[in-house]
């Protein structure tokens, strides 16, 4: 460790050493990070000692941990004592005040989203009356899903209220050594989502994190866990088409689903960070570790996702087949414009027997985007009858993008059947040609010929959803050819 | 309608049409006959508006407009169609969502407003049986899978829709069978109206024994070389064409 962190290391600790507990009022702290600054974390929400011995489990288990470096993405190395773990939401002070102080830019965005103009204000950042409509609609929702046993509030909230059922669940998936940033997120992760969804309920609605609005509070170590009680369903929805405003260069989130017996969650993300520039300055680095297990026969699990957002995306939601004829789904649209980069894709484990699992990829590179699919169908050798279907598909729009496929096997037994297509196309000049013949702008038949590409992930989104994600794509390729 | 003096086109320094006239009136259906390689598909080409294509010289007027500085939506919106010798494939996008688009980018043009859905879907009805088309057909992606004839159909439902003032129509009829000839020409004739002109690009005198022509051009060497009405082409079918290319005296005879 170099003399200059450790200094840092010791200003922390000078800080808080006798007296965190009671100091627990400070909006911020400075960069850096030891044992000290996870006993204030702790204390700050004032959690059950176990979550306390957790964390600084993880963080022990985290510092013999390397960055890892197989990715097919390039960045420079973080310096993780640079950081500021913790700091209270700004102040209405410090916001701006109208709209007139946001980047014309981005509200050019929103219009073209057509986000009304109080949500485009919460989204810039500027501080909002507390008449806030979505304030009481959410207020309601609370309610009607309270009185059917759908629990859904803050991670946060959830160690206070129902302490045993996270102990329960909390790293039963990611284990919270199981990767680099996985181990940092646990050591020090700050939001987050609960959900648990009793046995035999549906849940009447699609569960966002409220609307647009409240992934405002979405963190920088967010936590996520949702739990399907036997024969339950969910439709979670995670993330927001607008851009966000975020001084956090660096996200590491992690998001653990439990689906019992019967039990049926369906994930879907759209991802729209903050890409960077032209040239990939100042983009959000998006390290995420997402991952379910069907835990139960016949449980179902589906990620889909949308991303075209950070500098560089590294995630591959997975899922552990472990009960009998359970089902593992996964559907991606990953897109790379100017400098950004992404290395996402999934991981099947077949551990259980008849369970079938479908990877559905699809790829998109312009400018000088790089995009690479990297996906693991492991089956184990009780899996009897295992199934599995990928297909892997790149466009490549110009000439300096690139695209790139990994695709892994493991096969322990030999009743499974896996399949695995893979196919890289150009957005054809003729293509093009064929639309604007027929009277469609460049711009539009770019937009037509992508979303057809993507329309098998699409249609696995909610509906609402997928009509953004559809305006989204064509926002993020503006200017990609020609 | 669409007026061509003295075009002069390259490909790859290569000069394909080399200073040809040709005038359209309104309503009239033109055929453009010869061997290949003679630039047939080049000039239904320059017309759209397709890139590699480099214009040296001459001009092609359209309704009074410099056809040639307007972007290949711009010509397609102000009525100019292509029909496809090989119609390209889009996956993922059904054909009735490219077609209200195409039909709501010129009705926008045109200053009108947008289709509705129940109005598309009857004008879409409508048209279907005109091409002999079954409904599914619509939902089906831009000719993916389509056999070579649901192709050449598909391009002449499309410009039923779009109802252009010009249609050029490159090799429709090559890889149909007889039936969907039959199919394809009742459509194209049943297009023909006063304020439509027809440009039939085509290898074979076949086509023009189903849609009668008013003109019949024979382009060889980049340039007309003759020109007659339909007895013309069954003149060719006859002799062939070395009979124009071998013989200069044919140049004049336009």
């Amino acid at each position: 460790m170099n003399p200059a962190v450790t200094d840092l290391g010791e200003l922390v600790g000078r800080e808080y050493k006798e007296g965190f507990v009671t100091d627990i009022e400070a909006d911020t702290l400075p960069p850096g990070l030891d044992e000290d600054v996870i006993r204030f974390l702790s204390a700050k929400k004032d959690e059950p000692d176990f979550v306390l011995e957790w964390r600084l489990d993880a963080f022990r288990r985290w510092q013999n941990m390397k960055q890892p470096n197989w990715a097919q993405v390039k960045h420079a190395p973080i310096d993780f004592q640079a950081i500021s773990y913790y700091s209270a939401p700004k102040s209405d002070a410090d916001r701006p005040k109208s709209l007139d102080e946001i980047d014309p830019k981005l509200l050019e965005t929103y219009d073209k989203l057509g986000i009304p103009l109080e949500e485009q204000k919460a989204l810039a950042g500027i501080a909002v009356d507390a008449v806030f409509d979505s304030v009481s609609v959410a207020t309601t929702f609370k309610d009607k899903l309270a009185k059917i046993g759908v629990i859904f509030c803050p991670l946060s909230e959830a160690l206070a209220n129902h302490p045993d059922l996270v102990r329960q669940y909390l790293g039963s998936v990611v284990p919270s050594a199981d990767n680099f940033y996985a181990a940092l997120n646990s050591a020090v992760f700050t939001e987050g989502s609960f959900v648990y969804i009793p046995k035999g309920v549906r849940c009447p609605m699609e569960l966002s994190t409220y609307f647009r609005i409240n992934a405002l509070n979405t963190g920088q170590f967010e936590r996520t866990l949702i739990i399907a009680d036997e024969g339950s369903y969910v439709s979670y929805l995670e993330g927001c088409t607008a851009p966000m405003r975020d001084e956090n260069q660096l996200h590491a989130a992690v998001v653990e689903l439990v689906a019992l017996k019967d039990a049926q969650i369906k994930y879907s993300t759209v991802q729209n960070w903050y890409p960077g520039d032209e040239e990939g300055r100042g983009g959000i680095y998006n390290f995420v570790t997402k991952r379910g297990v069907c835990r139960g026969d016949n449980a179902k699990i589906s990620w889909t996702q949308v991303e075209t957002g950070s500098a560089i995306t590294w995630k591959y939601p997975s899922v552990l087949l472990e009960g009998d004829s359970s089902v593992g789904e996964f559907y991606s649209v990953a897109l790379t414009n100017h400098c950004q980069q992404a290395d996402t894709g999934t991981k099947m484990v077949h551990i259980g027997r008849n369970t079938s699992s479908t990877i559905i990829s699809k790829g998109i590179s312009a400018g000088r985007g790089q995009n690479a699919y990297r996906g693991l169908v492991k089956v184990l050798k009780g899996a009897e009858n295992a199934r599995n279907y990928s297909q892997c598909d790149s466009l490549l729009m110009g000439d300096r993008c690139g695209a790139h496929t990994f695709p892994y096997l493991e096969v322990k037994n030999p009743t499974a059947t896996v399949e695995h297509e893979a196919t890289t196309s150009k957005i054809g000049e003729d293509q093009l040609f064929y639309c604007r013949q027929r009277g469609l702008s460049e711009e539009d038949a770019v937009s037509l010929i992508v979303n057809g590409f993507c329309k098998e992930v699409f249609r696995e989104l909610p509906m609402e959803f997928a009509v953004e994600a559809q305006k989204l794509l064509s926002i993020s390729l503006e200017g990609a050819v020609g | 309608m669409l007026k061509i003096s003295k075009l002069t086109v390259t490909v790859d320094g290569k000069t394909i049409l080399n200073g040809l006239d040709l005038e359209v009136g309104p309503g009239e259906v033109h055929a453009i006959m010869g061997p290949n390689g003679s630039g047939k598909s080049t000039l239904a080409n320059v017309i759209a508006g397709r890139e590699g294509y480099q214009v040296t010289g001459g001009s092609v007027s359209f309704l009074g407009q410099d056809l040639l500085s307007l972007a290949p939506e711009k010509r397609a919106r102000e009525g100019v169609f292509l029909a496809f010798q090989y119609p390209v494939e889009i996956p993922g996008v059904a054909n009735v969502y490219l077609l209200k688009e195409a039909v709501n980018a010129t009705r926008q043009h045109r200053g009108e407003e947008k289709l509705d859905a129940m109005d598309f879907l009857k004008l879409v009805r409508e048209k279907l049986k005109l091409l002999q088309m079954k409904e599914e057909f619509l939902y089906r992606s831009v000719n993916e899978g389509f056999s070579g004839g649901e192709k050449k159909r598909n391009e002449i439902f499309q410009m039923a829709m779009l109802e252009p003032r010009l249609a050029v129509l490159d090799e429709t009829d090559s890889g149909l069978d007889i039936d969907a000839l039959k199919v394809v020409a009742g459509g194209v004739n049943a297009l023909r109206s006063p304020d439509r002109s027809v440009i039939l690009v085509t290898h074979y005198q076949r086509l023009l024994d189903y849609i009668v022509p008013d003109r019949v051009h024979v382009l060889a060497g980049g340039r007309i070389v003759r020109s007659g009405d339909k007895r013309l082409a069954l003149e060719l079918e006859a002799q062939g064409y070395g009979w124009v290319e071998s013989d200069p005296s044919a140049v004049s005879a336009a």
